[in-house]
């Protein structure tokens, strides 16, 4: 079932939790949602559930407008952060709930919901469990019979809100692969919210990036690890380093040197650039690179990581250096960024450079040449 | 439980030189364990005793003879019915309430609380004044209701109306904070999965609340059946016919016929020993799910 939500708008109290959303969901995808709180991901999650309705805009599934529709008209599979099971009722009769609660006429016999039940369970693998009661199960089990209850309406979109936020960090990892897993199975449409960048990475086939009530970047995990479009992205996913610049007829400045690094497209003026601190390369002469001051040093699984204070406004970042280099307090280390980014401080105009379009623009100078 | 929890920890504590920050000298223990106890054994327990005591002064015979003496017997059938007209309709009053309290977000929603809590905080004597000056003969009211035949004071629907106002907060009190706790997560659970707004209340909501719902239901019923001042001034007194039996004690009594009004009492007071009873077992029981109602 392909979602597309269409100029959505959502106020609390006049207030903006989302402000002019739009994005398109195709059949069977599975979505992340990610970004810290407060960023309205949820909100935007209960919306298309149809829990809360917006101020403006539509959501479609597939042809129709589904925003004119009730919760229970849309058939959606929703899990909660804290579950929700129903305390007072067995395993069997949570996952059996949505089938029982159908009108007459739609409704299978008793026999049938309980199979029905019993299936799940083995798709969740929790088989044998039916009887037991929902406090009677660990947290990683309790998630997966939510599941199995929300998959049991035959959902047309499955949504999950922060679904394993509230386990811990070992049994988030493998119910990840599992969720992965029971979606490539099952095939639903699926959205899920989450703060957790790596989980959002690992799982999702694209993450939509939020941030204060707007999106900020959709694409696949290497798009918006490698190519993130706003400073926001570039901060919120994966370590990053920044550092202000000025930006002088396409070259970077730090005050009155320049580093070496040019970006043709962004207007003059003060900018700010950014790269991750693993994407570094040490130079030894420093002719238009970056050099700073080593102020603290610490070992990093495989690699030494190294805060800098750099300029004369000593702004400080890290970089990654082998663990082998050698970096005594007050040392001088220079390096130059080979993936990076620059956006300036006053429009959204921005340049990104990675090894791949760094390669393109030297190949399109050199026929130019 | 605590005292269980208390005493080996403060036996263990008093053979140290020095003793735990929260435990206090035998000496000390004593004292206050014996003032509470000599407190409850004369103010509570004491008179609670006496009641039975004087119930049966001149035997048991005399005890059923008293009680079923026609006035007394009316009595008890009004007090029984008034619980039960009273005591369904404020189970409804209080879960509607709780149920908009607690699951929705509304413009005066603090004045609906304060408003809740009004028949707790106004002497039950005002209620029933408020009651006699509604449908009085000097109202508006009472002249056109009594020309279509319809009798609201000094009658049992003046007695209901009375009793009905003042238990009116015991259900809703018990649940507004057990529903606020449990938040709307169970019932959005249900609702994006097909259920109906009825269904969600009668499959998830009420489930989630029967045990503070009885202990509700089990306080009211008490006070609607021990119910004193507002009735009083409802019921105008007409023997056998709208004296309660809290009405019927004070006539008695007053009477000088001491084995009647305590036969009478006693039977409120056996009320109150098994409401404490049921109260008390269903704490035990589900202990977990009626501690949310405590903050």
């Amino acid at each position: 079932m392909d979602v597309s939500i269409r100029k959505v708008r959502k106020e609390f109290d006049r207030f903006p939790a989302l402000d002019d959303i739009s994005l398109d969901i195709r059949s069977g995808e599975l979505i992340a949602l990610l970004g810290p709180s407060g960023s309205g991901k949820t909100t935007l999650l209960r919306l298309i559930a149809g829990l809360e309705s917006p101020t403006a805009g539509s959501i479609f599934f597939g042809d129709e407008d589904a925003s004119r529709k009730t919760v229970q008209e849309r058939n959606v599979g929703f899990v909660f952060q804290h579950y929700a099971l129903f305390r007072h009722m067995t395993v069997a009769q949570n996952i059996g709930f949505g089938l029982k609660v159908r009108p007459r006429g739609t409704r299978p016999p008793a026999s049938e919901i309980r199979r029905r039940a019993s299936e799940l369970l083995d798709l969740v693998q929790l088989s044998g469990l039916e009887d037991r009661y929902p406090h009677q199960l660990s947290g990683g089990q309790r998630q997966r019979v939510a599941l199995a209850r929300a998959l049991a309406i035959e959902p047309r979109v499955l949504l999950l809100d922060e679904p394993f936020g509230a386990l811990d960090a070992q049994v988030r990892r493998e119910l990840r692969r599992w969720l992965r897993e029971i979606h490539d199975a099952t095939g639903h449409t699926t959205v899920f919210v989450t703060h957790d960048q790596e989980e959002a990475l690992e799982l999702a086939d694209r993450v939509v990036v939020m941030s204060q009530g707007r999106i900020e970047q959709v694409g696949t995990a290497d798009e918006v690890y490698d190519r993130p479009n706003s400073p926001f992205v570039f901060g919120f996913i994966g370590d990053s380093s920044s550092l202000p610049v000025r930006v002088e007829g396409g070259h970077l400045w730090l005050q009155d040197r320049t580093i070496g690094l040019s970006a043709p497209h962004v207007p003059d003026g003060p900018a700010t650039l950014h790269f991750r601190p693993h994407d570094v390369e040490l130079v030894d002469g420093c002719g238009g690179c970056l050099a700073g001051t080593v102020v603290a040093a610490r070992r990093a699984a495989g690699k030494r990581r190294v805060e800098l204070e750099i300029g004369g406004r000593h702004h400080r970042l890290e970089v990654e250096v082998p663990a082998e280099h050698v970096t005594a307090a007050s040392s001088r280390i220079a390096f130059r960024p080979v993936r990076w980014a620059v956006f300036s401080d006053r429009s959204f105009s921005r340049q990104v450079e990675t090894p791949a379009v760094a390669h393109a623009r030297l190949k399109q100078e050199i026929e130019r040449m | 439980m605590a005292l269980e929890a208390f005493l080996p920890a403060a036996l263990g504590h008093s053979m140290q030189s020095a003793p735990d920050a929260t435990t206090e000298r035998a000496g000390v223990r004593l004292l206050l364990i014996g003032a509470a106890l000599a407190f409850l054994g004369f103010f509570l327990f004491l008179p609670l005793v006496t009641v039975f005591v004087e119930a049966f002064r001149k035997g048991i015979s005399a005890y059923w003879m008293s009680l079923a003496e026609p006035e007394t017997a009316a009595a008890i059938h009004l007090t029984l019915t008034v619980a039960a007209i009273a005591v369904p309709l404020n189970l409804v009053f209080g879960v509607a309430a709780a149920w908009a309290i607690a699951k929705f977000e509304f413009k005066g929603k603090a004045f609906l609380i304060t408003l809740i809590d009004l028949p707790f905080s106004v002497s039950p004597v005002i209620a029933g004044l408020v009651y006699v000056l509604l449908f009085g003969a000097g109202s508006a009211l009472g002249p056109w209701l009594k020309s279509h035949g319809i009798e609201i004071l000094f009658a049992v629907p003046g007695i209901v109306l009375a009793t009905i106002f003042v238990t009116f907060p015991f259900v809703a009190r018990e649940l507004i904070p057990l529903m606020q706790e449990q938040g709307t997560g169970d019932e959005e659970a249900a609702i994006s999965l097909g259920a109906s707004g009825w269904q969600t209340f009668w499959y998830v909501t009420l489930p989630n609340i029967r045990w503070g719902l009885l202990y509700g239901v089990l306080l009211c019923n008490a006070r609607a059946m021990g119910e004193f001042g507002a009735v009083s001034v409802v019921s105008g007194r007409i023997r056998g016919l709208t004296n309660t039996m809290p009405l019927q004690v004070e006539i008695l009594y007053n009477e000088y016929n001491a084995v009647a009004a305590f036969a009478v009492a006693s039977l409120l007071a056996m009320l109150a020993l098994v409401t404490l009873v049921l109260k008390s077992l269903l704490e035990y029981r589900f202990g977990d799910s009626i501690a949310a109602r405590k903050h």
